[in-house]
């Protein structure tokens, strides 16, 4: 069981208010990723429902028992930090036992857990060596097995991925959503980066200063986003926001459209521009394309074996279905 | 340093100071070792010529050799241990947020400024005077007889007035170590379910077991040699008088340099087994 429900949360740091009152409801089970841009307050509010800071008002209800004044070890949550914070001295069998020798689990016990945890893992072969001799993928997995073998309520991971590098990054998403997968249990996971987001999430919630701008699956967030901050952050590359005459024609202050979501075209078409910069990735190519009349340019995504150069004059048809728009205060027009 | 002429550059630049430094700890100890095989007695006669291991033989031999290298012992085992113990307690207790940290540290650090010979006379004489003492203050106070430190007490003074001296090391030292704890592995500890104490000992106590064995090493090397605390408060009488306070005595009271300088080759040996045994029990720690 894993429900946790935020009520009225607010957190201050002496004067500053860091999470405005906030309300939040996570599901057992659910894998929810906090996201939003560096220092909106993810990290904060994730040691708010593990217990690592006090709230300054309002209710954290896990399994619907209040836990607003629990200590953390009482919680039954497990978190993961960014720096992964093993202990340096003890071996990954040791690091992996720690909790349960602090809850005093009887050792053969702890033997079939850790044993357990390392083959889910492929730390088997490492359980003798210390963290300082493994490598960041692996020390990853250890402080998931540390976390794991406590058969928590719910999993809390604070970026756990920001150290690694691209393709280990790939890799460890895959895992943790496996993870996910095979243990059913509930994981809070904490990311600045939308692919993490879009990748591995139930459900996400957009965080900027602290507010939930908005909170829906991956593809509720890409089709219809609530504002023109979830619109410019959700999607890669990003949406193209467009103000003046086009937004205008469709009654709205702000216009948004995907790259993915305006073709190329060969005859004389609605929108009419130059090509600028390109970036072939072999499956798709994405051109920035200076619209006449507009100083910033807009991205478009064209098929992969494409060939445009730079100074080219293109037509663009905008999927008039896929247009969103925004009213002057940034909100969606439905 | 990557080529083979910068390599001999840096050999040439090095050597004045290699040189000299040699010098400077090779010229004393064969100069003591050349005086142990000596009857140099500087008021009787001077150096009457070579005396074999007489000098060794009489100074193992005198009843006081003993005694003066488990005083020595004591001293050093009883400063370190209060240093560490109080130490560690200190530099938790700094590490902690908290109103006027910064003159508090200052004020903590401040016996380590003050001169030996100073420090020892203000404890002789503003705290364990049995008349007007701190101290006889405090027990007449609750009706108790003041102790006579000095001569009742005389170790227990000496390893107060000497830890009271080194304590600040101790905790300087070990409060850096304890500002470089990462405080996400406390936080760990702290989800995992480890109460304070347990934090304490699985976490914070082996990351700073460096440290500790540094301050070990450190102020052994020191505290072997501590002089002019004993000197300035009891004069190495009642039982204080360590293996250096014994060469002082036999160098210049009894005007023997031959017998004082085997003494110092024995407070070589004494150092050197000391320093291995350290080693041994903490050396551990140093090279993961
Ligand atoms: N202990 C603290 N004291 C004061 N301010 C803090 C503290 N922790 C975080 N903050 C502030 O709270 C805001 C949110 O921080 P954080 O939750 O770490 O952001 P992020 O979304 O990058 O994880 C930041 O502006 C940060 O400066
Ligand atoms: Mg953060």
């Amino acid at each position: 069981m894993g429900r946790i429900t935020l009520k009225q949360v607010t957190k201050s740091f002496g004067d500053v208010e860091v999470i405005p009152p906030l309300d939040l409801e996570i599901n057992d089970g659910e894998f929810v990723v906090f996201v939003g841009p560096s220092g909106c307050g993810k990290s904060t509010l994730l040691r708010l429902i593990a217990g690592l800071e006090d709230t300054s008002g309002g209710t954290i209800e896990i399994d619907g028992k209040d836990a607003t004044g629990l200590p953390p070890a009482k919680r039954s949550l497990a978190m993961v930090f960014q720096s992964y914070a093993l202990y340096p001295h003890m071996t990954v069998r040791k690091n992996i036992a720690f909790p349960m020798r602090m809850a005093g689990v009887d050792k053969a016990e702890q033997k079939r857990r850790i044993e357990n945890a390392a083959s889910v893992l492929n730390l088997t072969d490492y359980l003798d060596r210390r963290p300082g001799q493994l490598s960041g993928g692996q020390r990853q997995r250890v402080a998931i097995g540390r976390a794991i073998v406590r058969e928590p309520a719910a999993f809390l991971f604070d970026e756990p991925l920001s150290n690694l590098d691209a393709a280990l990054r790939v890799g460890m998403r895959m895992e943790i959503s496996e993870l996910h997968t095979r243990l059913k249990t509930t994981m809070v996971y904490v990311t600045h980066d939308q692919v993490e987001a879009m990748t591995m999430a139930d459900k996400i919630v957009v965080l900027r200063a602290g507010h939930i701008e908005q909170v829906g699956s991956p593809l509720d967030l890409y089709r219809e986003p609530r504002n023109l901050f979830v619109a410019g952050f959700i999607g890669s590359p990003k949406m193209n926001l467009l103000q003046g005459s086009e937004a205008e024609k469709r009654g709205a202050v702000t216009m948004g459209i995907r790259p993915e979501h305006i073709t190329v075209s060969a005859t004389e078409a609605a929108w009419r521009g130059t090509v600028g910069v390109s970036e072939h990735l072999g499956s798709d190519t994405f051109f920035l394309v200076n619209l006449e009349g507009y100083p910033d340019p807009i991205t478009v995504r064209a098929d992969g074996e494409v060939s445009l150069h730079p100074g080219d004059t293109i037509h663009l048809i905008p999927d008039e279905s896929r247009i969103h728009r925004f009213d002057a205060q940034g909100l969606r027009i439905p | 340093m990557a080529t083979q002429q910068s390599r001999s550059a840096a050999r040439m630049m090095l050597a004045p100071a290699v040189v000299l430094l040699l010098a400077w700890m090779l010229v004393p100890l064969i100069m003591t070792l050349w005086f142990s095989f000596r009857k140099f007695l500087p008021l009787r006669g001077g150096d009457l010529g070579f005396a074999g291991f007489d000098n060794y033989t009489r100074f193992i031999s005198s009843s006081a050799f003993w005694p003066s290298v488990q005083t020595t012992l004591i001293i050093v085992g009883g400063v370190l241990l209060i240093t560490i113990v109080l130490g560690v307690i200190l530099a938790l207790l700094l590490d902690q947020p908290m109103w006027g940290q910064g003159v508090v540290r200052i004020l903590v650090i401040a016996p380590f400024f003050v001169m030996p010979t100073v420090s020892a006379l203000v404890w002789k004489n503003m705290f364990m005077d049995p008349v007007n003492g701190l101290f006889a203050h405090l027990w007449k106070f609750f009706g108790a007889e003041p102790i006579q430190w000095l001569s009742q007490e005389s170790l227990t003074s000496i390893v107060m007035i000497v830890s009271w001296q080194w304590l600040p090391f101790a905790t300087l030292i070990l409060l850096t170590a304890v500002q470089s704890l990462d405080s996400e592995q406390l936080e760990a500890a702290e989800m995992d379910g480890a109460p304070y104490l347990k934090r304490f000992w699985y976490i914070v106590l082996p990351h700073l077991s460096r440290a500790i064995t540094i301050v070990l090493l450190i102020q052994t090397i020191f505290l072997l040699s501590i002089f002019a605390e004993i000197f300035v408060t009891t004069g190495g009488a009642f039982g204080t008088k360590t293996l250096t306070y014994l060469i002082f005595q036999r160098v210049l009271e009894s005007q023997n340099v031959g017998l004082g300088s085997a003494g110092g080759v024995y407070a070589i040996i004494l150092a050197n087994i000391v320093a291995i045994f350290l080693m041994r029990i903490v050396g551990k720690n140093l090279d993961t």
